[in-house]
């Protein structure tokens, strides 16, 4: 059994040894990197990555470098899910065979993606790595848009959202899809665990990383990503707009566990509006048009349905 | 739990899709992740009533889609051992992808590709169409024209892939149907012996090293992309065959069984001859020896590594002869067969003056008939004879409505 790393504070956290190396291709401001390094900060046992491309595969592994001091695999758009699958078969069946070269050290198997890779593409891949339960996390870098190409719409990209392929216009307001429920898909998996993590709340990020770690089973991550690119914010305002996605409720931090018992593991002392999240960012820029302000409401009100949805199934417990 | 060894008969009598089966159990095989398809699903089928009796103590991962079976067939060779799977037609169509990415990442894979044709119109029957669609996706390609050849075929195949010079995954094709369902004796190596020749997976650059973590499926532009790709090609060139070579010489000492890059029927004297792959050669040679007796010096020429294709062979096989027929069984969409351009390319720049004619056969399944064959030849003859090709350059042979003729 490995043992859970112990972070006593965000200066330790920091300074813990580093596998994924600064030096990569990211822009500023970009929550992808200080996700990743939460999560692979989070344990030290070994670990064996995937990434789909993407953002965070484009920015760190261009030949003849890599900003990755663990083993790592890309393929594909839609398949990293799958690639850390066949890596963790692979590790049973020399286990199996005595022919593991380090036995007594044993890895977890990680596998990153962004919404366009998750929601979109590889959608049948992660569903099918869920369901064959293989030992696995799968961590979305869940940014709403395909940043990588440019900003097209991804469905999770919220309605609202002007993106190059919806973009806001004359008789536009941008995307009109509802983004589309990753956890709630995930958990109807049955998954041992799943839950939804937030850049800015750092010890229940560790805290659900690590639960997932010690998980046996898939286990399915969606990590709010604030793109100051495609979001429109001034890169050093992530953080700010994370904590304005976690305390508005947009993204409210949850888990669920074997797609029944739900927890939430934030609330938030002070609920801002879905308004001043909206307003922090450049493509929701157009909603405050008198024509369109009734889709500030409209999401308002989608956000409470959803988070007395939430508080609901957390007290049934069922 | 150890797993349980199986006992064989010297000959079994067993279809291709089972004989391919049996070689992935004696292989060992780490992970095999598939995905079933007619007419190659027995062979994961066989796998997994192994895996069930315990003759198989790998994993056997049935994934959702033939793409995640490769993907899956990635993730697993990357982490350090030996993976197979197999598929068909719609099957291989869908996993074309990441076939190009395996061979890019340069790793060791085996195929068991049970030929199929493509749709539309949808069809489960045997013709090369999936074969020629990834002909140019880096893998190594064997052909294997009977149940015996299957069996062989992959032990070799996992001895080429595998070899740390090579790092290339591998293609065993079969016809579906006609080699993949069709039992005949097979003669059979025991499990040590057969586990022994292909050995126990040495890894390289395995992602399960945790001492030398590695970065596998970079990118590179056009600053790099060009070089890994000429390399790619160039170890196919030069480094491949010579392995294959030594494949072939060693498994004809443990078994007795010859195999050879190019297989020449009667071509020692041969006027004209058929060149061709599958089942076909099977029925070629049936015709030659008849043609024979009919006193015409037929041959036939069957391709047995279709990639790297063994240019050198072909132009040696055929040097001497005077007429030759391509025959290429899948549909060439506004061009000429692949077997009558790369043939052409094995002869162009040499001093023969044979005459080179294309047949199209055999689609969808339809059989190609000893009547056909014959015909064939005689046409090839009156080409001999006259000096000059008397026919057009491409033709489909055994399809309905008036001849199909061009160029």
């Amino acid at each position: 059994m490995s043992e859970i790393k112990k972070i006593k504070n965000l200066k330790e956290f920091s300074t813990s040894a580093d596998r994924f190396e600064g030096a990569n291709l990211l822009c500023p401001g970009c929550a992808h990197s200080i996700i990743v390094r939460e999560v692979l900060n989070a344990t030290n046992d070994d670990l064996i990555l995937a990434a789909s491309t993407g953002c965070l595969e484009v920015c760190t592994a261009v030949y003849p470098y890599t900003s990755w001091d663990a083993s790592w695999i890309h393929i594909g758009f839609e398949n990293g899910s799958t690639a850390v699958a066949g890596a963790e078969a692979m590790y049973k069946a020399l286990k199996t065979k005595g022919r593991l070269k380090q036995p007594e050290r044993t890895p977890k198997f990680v596998a990153f993606g962004g919404d366009g890779a998750s929601y979109d593409i590889g959608f049948q891949w992660i569903s099918g790595c869920m369901e064959r339960n293989h030992d696995m996390m799968y961590i979305v870098l869940d940014n709403e848009v395909y940043a990588n190409t440019g900003g097209q719409r991804s469905s999770s990209t919220p309605i609202g959202s002007s993106a190059t392929t919806t973009p806001a216009g004359s008789i536009s307001y941008g995307e009109t899809k509802n983004k589309k429920d990753m956890m709630g898909i995930m958990a109807a998996h049955h998954i041992p665990y799943a839950a939804q993590v937030s850049p800015n709340k750092w010890k229940d990020m560790v805290k659900k990383i690590q639960k997932g770690f010690a998980t046996e089973g898939a286990v399915f991550i969606n990590a709010v990503s604030p793109c100051t690119t495609e979001w429109k914010f001034d890169p050093k305002n992530t953080m700010h707009l994370a904590d304005l996605a976690t305390d508005s409720l947009v993204f409210p931090l949850y888990e669920v566990i074997d797609g029944r018992e739900y927890n939430i593991t934030y609330r938030p002392k002070n609920i801002i509006p879905v308004e001043e999240y909206l307003a922090a960012q450049g493509r929701f820029k157009h909603l405050f048009k008198d024509e369109y302000k009734y889709l500030i409401k409209e999401w308002q009100e989608r956000v409470d349905a959803n988070w007395a949805y939430l508080q609901r199934r957390e007290e049934a417990k069922v | 739990m150890a797993f349980d060894k199986m006992e064989l008969n010297d000959i079994e009598v067993w279809d291709g899709n089972y004989a391919a089966a049996q070689a992935l159990r004696q292989a060992q095989v780490d992970v095999v992740s598939a995905y079933p398809i007619t007419p190659s699903t027995p062979i994961v089928e066989g796998y997994a009533k192994f895996k069930s009796d315990n003759f198989v103590e790998g994993e056997f991962v049935m994934v959702e889609s033939e793409h995640a079976a490769m993907s899956g067939c990635i993730g697993a060779a990357a982490a350090g051992g030996r993976v197979a799977t197999a598929t068909s037609s719609q099957g291989l169509a869908l996993m074309a992808e990441t076939l190009y990415q395996a061979s890019g990442m340069r790793l060791p894979i085996v195929l068991n590709l049970v030929n199929r044709a493509l749709a539309a119109p949808l069809n489960v029957n045997g013709d090369h169409s999936d074969m020629y669609m990834v002909r140019d996706s880096g893998w190594i390609q064997f052909d294997a024209y009977c149940p015996q050849e299957a069996y062989d075929l992959n032990f070799i195949a996992f001895k080429v892939s595998e070899d740390h010079d090579v790092r290339i995954p591998a293609i065993v094709n079969q016809d579906g149907f006609m080699t993949s369902h069709t039992a005949q004796g097979v003669h059979t190596m025991d499990d040590d012996t057969a586990f022994g020749f292909v050995g126990v997976y040495k890894p390289m650059n395995d992602m399960l090293d945790f001492e030398h973590p590695v970065t596998h499926g970079v990118q590179t532009e056009e600053d790099w992309h060009f070089e890994h790709k000429a390399r790619q090609h160039n170890d196919m060139m030069s480094i491949v065959p010579g392995k294959i070579d030594e494949a072939f010489a060693e498994f004809e000492k443990l078994t007795g069984r010859k195999y050879n890059h190019v297989e020449s029927y009667d071509m020692d004297d041969a006027d004209v001859a058929v060149v061709c792959m599958g089942t076909s050669v099977e029925t070629a040679r049936e015709v030659a020896k008849e043609m024979r007796e009919k006193g015409v010096k037929a041959g036939v020429v069957g391709i047995r590594v279709v990639r790297p294709f063994p240019f050198m062979a072909v132009a040696e096989a055929l040097k001497d002869v005077k007429a030759v027929a391509a025959l290429d069984r899948s549909a060439p969409g506004g061009a000429a067969g692949m077997l009558f351009n790369e043939i052409a390319g094995a002869l162009f720049n040499t001093d023969t003056k044979l005459l080179l004619s294309g047949y199209i056969y055999g689609l969808g399944g339809r059989d190609l008939t000893k009547a056909h064959l014959v015909e064939l030849y005689n046409e090839l003859q009156a080409n001999a004879d006259a000096g000059k090709l008397l026919t057009q350059q491409q033709q489909f042979i055994g399809v309905r409505g008036p001849k199909l003729a061009y160029l």
